[in-house]
């Protein structure tokens, strides 16, 4: 047994030190008794007791009967309404689920199996899933998950199953439909599919909004989806989509229920399965399409240890109680409830609010790994020391530690066990990722893929990218942390660059600078006055500041943290410099986004190999995106459409 | 009472007739109870002694035959007799003198009340709490010399001070005066009433029109600003019908006559309004005008508005009329669409033409019960859509259902015991029902009687489609009697630390199931949230169905047992039960009125413009404000 698996059952039997809620580890009981007999264990879940059940098979039924789509149908021009009828009625058969308590049962004994050859153990706070287990009775109910890993996909309905709770229906994307065997089980555990692009197909979009409603209004099931929309391949939140978390409130909107409750659920990996694929993807590697065989194929991950699941239930937050104030519903009385109708701008507002205020939930819920916080500081040093002669332990084990004291000064919730001495846990943090480091002779090294044997020599261009992928690794375990951090690294920068300690003119920096990276960090909009309280009140927590009504000052005792701080953010900053100054240079004003990314990259990659250029990070195409993005956002940029 | 003739030898004889059959209705009435009208028989009979000359009902000292802290007549009242049961005292009403042995049991589990801790109102109303009425003597002085009857007796002022708002009453329960009139004044006619106006113009006196008394709008509320002399002028004694035109079936009556005497007066000549609001016992024609009422038997006769034929209103400006009695006219927008709802604040309406019918020559009750709320409503739907509701289709949700029953009076017979225990269990047991599910309509048909019988088929044969099964005429009509009875039973609950009120609202069909979930889940939370020990009941019902739309009715009360201010409380949860209305598409009222209660929303509910608009009608009619009550604007 590693170490991680010792400190984790010590955590377990004690409460975590800020006495926050206690996990359990739902594998013990599963490693103690019968997969078999888990699979098939009499499931009596508590559903909802506000409507008249619904069967599976009526479903499509009432999307297809119901006033929104027959008027759809009805306004469709270029065919007859036969024929519209027709692709309503296919589109529904391609997104359906078809929930079977069989199959979850199946699912129920692979995952047993899966799980416990993965894991050390699965965490899961009891706590919040007794309130969700209420708030399924009360009203209809809406998991929001994060996802980092492909294995988290039905995991919630895995614990569900495990607790006697309503299992949900999942909305995924179509492409896992497409997967032989697989796309069929999932579709049976409760999964419906939706395409990624649906632009301005009216009747997609009518079919899919009136599927999601009914099944809110009928409460048939739980509804799970990622508000982030997708996997994040950086392990660093992700900007929420707002189709869907609109087409899910647009029944409390209009009083079709009197509430939803919304579940915010963080899932926090010690190590993710995908680690190396995400950093090839990233570096432009095309990612494979999800097949059966792919999966099979990558079945050789399931030799390796991953360490800990955390899946925390945040508490269900009444829709209700969140909107208050903030739309009036009285603007849905004066058009008939089943037309299509566009949303206002209100309304926009309102469910964007609430979309990133779910996300901040998740990343507040989150567990952070004394990985991540090592993480943060080896990333830190130039990587031709990490490299090559690489940064002693001591120096790594005593910055860690100090980083534990600021993150829980910033009230992160750390998984780093109590009554393990704390250099076996960082220890073991470094064992469990050897892929990404490796520790000799009091030193740590970054880790780099297997030279393939060649007849030329390597490249000095492919030196770097094979460079980029470990660094690429590691930026994504301290990404797990950065949300914690961000804000008051905002604060630090302002402090840095503008060199003065007036609050306003430090709060027109903190907010210029957090307009930049919004696509980056997530922020709620229109709380930059929070954000920047939250960043002072946190600096001054640390020792970091001195704070008055008018200034905020840098504190001698608190130079290691701003300095931190603003390291932290620096390669975000060098990045996005790297870009503008591509897109300034560039003598033309119209490109291809797909000649961008290889640009950019080729000349990251100089600036790296002429030591201009610090951080590989500009070498991701994520960074890169979220370049575009903002600058789109503030109207730098136009998208033409060609 | 003269019916309007043209001479010719069969019109002497049809009048000669007419009379005969008015004077031998005057002779049957007080000893035929049975073979007449069965509506008459839910709300209260008047006994002999009350009825003071010309067969009124309501004698200017209200107080000698009527509560002054409470609902209806003072001789009716719910109280638990030594037994613990509950009792209707009185003489008035088909459950007059009847013990129910179910109510108790109903108020404890409901409300969790217990007969122990009582909470009794003040008995007497002491003068001293009644502050001395600021008079204007000149005003007073002139309208001595009219020869017009007035009061400055503290009584009659507090009478006038109040409507039926939970506030109103439970400030009166506790002994607790705010502002009321200085003066009551009592018009004998029209034109007492314009001398009234003018001298009140003459000495900028603030004038509140009063008919019955019934508002729960805060309607007659004296505003606590206002600090002229404020004279309540009480219509009551205007209570004449002043002709029957039998050729047009139209009737001429003064606005103060009250519902019962109208319906009464009109049959005893063959006729009838067909004008039925829950209040009509107490409510005036002039109130229902003012108000813009609305009547159980509207599906048949209209509301207010449709029966309205012609209305005199005296307004500082001068008196308001139509100079015809044409059935409809087309010359600008419709004057008496100021008048209607106008709530006292324009003039007084003094006089009203109004359409009147036969009477029916059969009426039937009856009732469905329903598995469920969902497929009551989508019956009455149904049954708006092909446009055969009857007279008057309701639907009670489940908590009214089990509240139904717990007034049911105590059975007589082995035999009614055990046939009521056969149809709750071929409801609940054969049929599967759920009692905790099931839901009633309470229907009343009207007209002759092979059409009765025909129009009941059809609407039980819509019924059966949505899983309605008949439930007997005895349903039906109890469901009706309630109506006049609840009210009484407020005080009761008040009696032991409970308070309630209804409200009203209209909405679109495709809302009505949202709205009656949402509010009353609302009143649930609300009531949580501010700290209520007791679970609140919150019920509601369908009670008037239209082509597009219903009248959906709350009512909702709790235990406030605990509680340091209740009627805050109360009123912070009804304020929040509006909103919830508002935000699910709910018309501010169907038929309340706006008063002072609602008169925050009222811009939104009608828009800016639609505010100027009434606003500057009230500029031009009343410019110094003499008719001062301040609803509505």
């Amino acid at each position: 047994m590693t170490l991680v698996k010792i400190a984790s059952r010590l955590f377990l039997s004690l409460k975590s030190p800020e006495n926050e809620e206690e996990f359990v580890d739902i594998l013990e009981e599963r490693r103690l008794r019968s997969d078999l007999g888990h699979a098939l264990r009499t499931f009596r879940p508590s559903p909802y007791k506000g409507g008249p059940s619904c069967s599976a098979a009526d479903l499509p039924k009432i999307v297809l009967e119901s006033q929104h789509l027959r008027y759809v149908i009805a306004t469709e021009t270029g065919a007859s309404p036969e024929e519209v009828r027709e692709e309503a009625s296919a589109i529904l058969e391609e997104m359906s689920q078809n929930l079977q308590l069989g199959f979850i049962r199946l699912l129920g004994y692979i995952f047993t199996k899966v799980f416990k050859r993965l894991f050390t153990s699965i965490n899961v706070n009891m706590e919040g899933l007794k309130a969700l287990q209420q708030a399924i009775q009360e009203s209809p109910v809406i998991l929001l998950p994060n996802h980092r890993s492909y294995v988290d996909f039905l995991v919630i309905s895995y614990i569900m199953f495990t607790y006697d709770i309503p299992v949900p229906v999942i909305a995924a994307g179509i492409p896992l439909a497409g997967m032989k065997i697989v796309g069929a089980i999932i579709r049976r555990s409760g999964a419906f599919f939706i395409r990624r692009a649906i632009g301005s197909d009216k009747l997609y979009w009518a079919v899919m909004s009136e599927y999601v409603r009914t099944i809110i209004k009928t409460g048939f099931a739980p509804l799970e989806f990622y508000v982030e929309g997708l996997r994040s391949r950086t392990l660093k939140s992700l900007m929420p989509k707002l189709g869907m978390m609109h087409m899910v409130l647009e029944p409390y909107f209009k009083g079709e229920v009197y509430d939803i409750q919304l579940v915010p659920i963080s899932l926090s990996y010690d190590r993710v399965l995908e680690e190396s694929l995400l950093a090839l993807e990233l570096l432009g590697v095309p990612k494979l399409k999800e097949s059966t065989t792919g999966l099979l194929k990558a079945s050789k991950v399931l030799q390796d240890d991953y360490g800990i699941m955390h899946v925390n239930f945040g508490r269900p937050m009444s829709v209700r109680r969140l909107c208050r104030g903030k739309i009036n519903l009285r603007q849905y009385n004066l058009i008939p409830r089943d037309l299509p109708q566009k949303p206002r701008a209100e309304a926009q507002a309102c469910v964007s609010w609430l979309a990133h205020l779910m996300v901040r939930i998740q990343e507040e819920g989150s567990l952070i790994s004394p990985w991540s916080l090592m993480a943060c500081l080896l990333l830190q040093a130039p990587t031709a020391v990490l490299t090559e002669q690489g940064l002693p332990w001591h120096q790594l084990t005593e910055k860690t530690i100090w980083l534990r004291k600021l993150a829980l000064d910033f009230g992160a919730r750390l998984n780093w066990p109590a009554q393990v001495p704390d250099p076996d846990v960082m220890s073991s943090a470094v064992a469990l990722h050897h892929s990404v480091v490796r520790r000799e002779a009091g030193r740590v090294y970054l880790v780099r893929e297997e030279e393939p044997e060649r007849k030329r020599p390597i490249s000095p261009e492919e030196d770097v990218i094979r460079s980029a992928a470990a660094v690429l690794m590691m930026v994504s375990y301290r990404n797990q942390s950065l949300h914690l951090f961000v804000r008051p690294a905002l604060l630090a920068t302002a402090i840095g660059v503008t060199k003065t300690a007036q609050r306003d003119e430090l709060f027109a920096f903190f907010c210029f600078l957090r307009d930049v990276f919004s696509n980056e960090f997530i922020f709620i909009p229109g709380e930059s006055s929070q954000d920047f309280e939250e960043a002072c009140v946190l600096l001054r927590k640390c020792g970091a500041v001195h704070i008055s009504e008018q200034e905020v000052t840098a504190s001698d005792a608190g130079l290691e943290a701003l300095s931190f701080l603003q390291a932290l953010l620096q390669p975000f900053i060098d990045s996005y410099q790297v870009m503008f100054r591509f897109l300034c240079e560039d003598k033309v004003h119209v490109f291809a986004e797909k000649q961008f990314l290889p640009a950019v990259r080729n000349l990251a990659t100089k600036l790296i190999l002429s030591g201009e250029l610090h951080t590989y990070e500009t070498l991701s195409s994520d960074t890169q995106k979220n370049v575009l993005s903002a600058l789109r956002r503030l109207e730098t940029l136009a998208k033409l459409e060609s | 009472m003269a019916s309007n003739s043209s001479g010719g030898g069969s019109d002497r004889q049809r009048i000669a007739q007419q009379r005969l059959r008015i004077i031998a209705g005057h002779l049957r009435r007080p000893v035929d109870v049975d073979s007449t009208i069965l509506a008459a028989e839910c709300k209260a009979q008047d006994s002999k002694t009350d009825v003071s000359s010309e067969g009124k009902t309501v004698p200017r000292r209200r107080q000698e035959i009527m509560k002054w802290n409470g609902w209806g007549y003072s001789d009716t009242k719910f109280l638990f007799n030594k037994k613990g049961q509950a009792e209707f005292t009185g003489k008035r009403y088909k459950l007059s003198g009847m013990i129910m042995p179910a109510l108790k049991d109903w108020l404890e589990d409901t409300f969790g009340t217990n007969l122990q801790h009582k909470s009794p109102a003040t008995p007497i109303l002491t003068s001293s709490a009644v502050q001395p009425p600021t008079l204007n003597e000149a005003f007073v002085e002139e309208l001595k010399s009219t020869g017009i009857p007035f009061s400055h007796d503290a009584e009659d002022r507090v009478f006038r001070a109040h409507g039926h708002c939970l506030h109103e009453i439970f400030a009166l329960r506790e002994g607790k005066v705010g502002r009321v009139p200085d003066l009551v004044v009592w018009p004998n006619c029209h034109n007492d009433v314009v001398r009234i106006v003018e001298l009140a113009c003459k000495h900028n006196v603030c004038l509140i029109p009063y008919g019955g008394g019934t508002s729960v709008s805060s309607g007659l509320e004296c505003p606590p600003e206002e600090t002229r002399s404020i004279v309540s002028l009480d219509t009551s004694q205007m209570s004449r019908i002043l002709w029957i035109d039998e050729k047009n079936l139209t009737a001429h009556m003064e606005a103060g006559i009250v519902g019962q005497d109208l319906e009464r007066l009109l049959n005893e000549s063959g006729y009838c309004t067909g004008h039925e609001p829950d209040s009509m016992e107490f409510s005036s024609l002039g109130g229902w005008v003012a108000t813009r009422a609305s009547g159980m038997k509207k599906n048949i006769y209209g509301n207010i508005e449709d029966l309205v034929i012609r209305v005199k209103m005296v307004t500082p400006q001068g008196v308001i009329e139509k100079s015809c009695l044409g059935p409809r006219m087309s010359t600008g927008p419709d004057i008496h669409h100021f008048i209607m709802g106008s709530e006292g604040t324009l003039g007084v309406v003094t006089e009203v033409t109004m359409k009147i019918r036969p009477m029916p020559e059969y009426q039937k009750y009856g009732s469905v019960v329903f598995p469920n709320f969902e497929q009551g409503v989508a019956c009455l739907r149904e049954v708006a859509k092909q446009r055969c509701a009857p007279a008057s289709i309701r639907l009670m949700d489940n908590e009214q259902f089990k509240f139904g029953h717990a007034l049911k009076p105590q059975v007589s017979s082995m035999f009614t015991s055990f046939l009521d225990g056969l149809k709750t269990f071929y409801i609940t047991k054969f049929k599967g029902f759920d009692p905790n599910c099931l839901c009633v309509a309470t229907l009343l048909f009207e007209g002759h009687r092979e059409k009765v019988l025909q129009h009941e088929k059809q609407v039980y044969d819509i019924a059966a489609q949505f899983g309605g099964l008949a439930a007997g005429e005895d349903n039906g009509q109890r469901g009706y009697m309630l109506t006049f009875v609840i009210a009484y039973l407020r005080d009761l609950g008040m009696d032991y630390y409970v308070i309630g009120e209804s409200f009203e609202t209209s909405v679109p069909w495709d809302r009505v199931l949202d709205i009656c979930r949402n509010v009353k889940l609302r009143i649930i939370q609300e009531c949580k949230d501010k700290g209520v020990q007791f679970q609140p009941l919150a019920s509601c019902r369908a009670t008037q169905t239209y082509d597009s739309g219903a009248c959906v009715y709350f009512y909702f009360a709790f235990n406030y047992r605990g509680l340091s201010d209740p009627v805050h409380v109360f009123e912070e949860v009804e304020h929040a039960a509006r909103e919830e209305i508002l935000a699910n598409g709910g018309s501010l009222s169907h038929h309340h009125g706006v008063g002072k209660l609602r008169k925050e929303w009222m811009r939104e509910a009608v828009s800016n413009v639609g505010m100027g608009m009434l606003k500057s009608v009230k500029d031009y009619v009343d410019p110094n404000n003499i008719f001062g009550n301040r609803n509505l604007l």
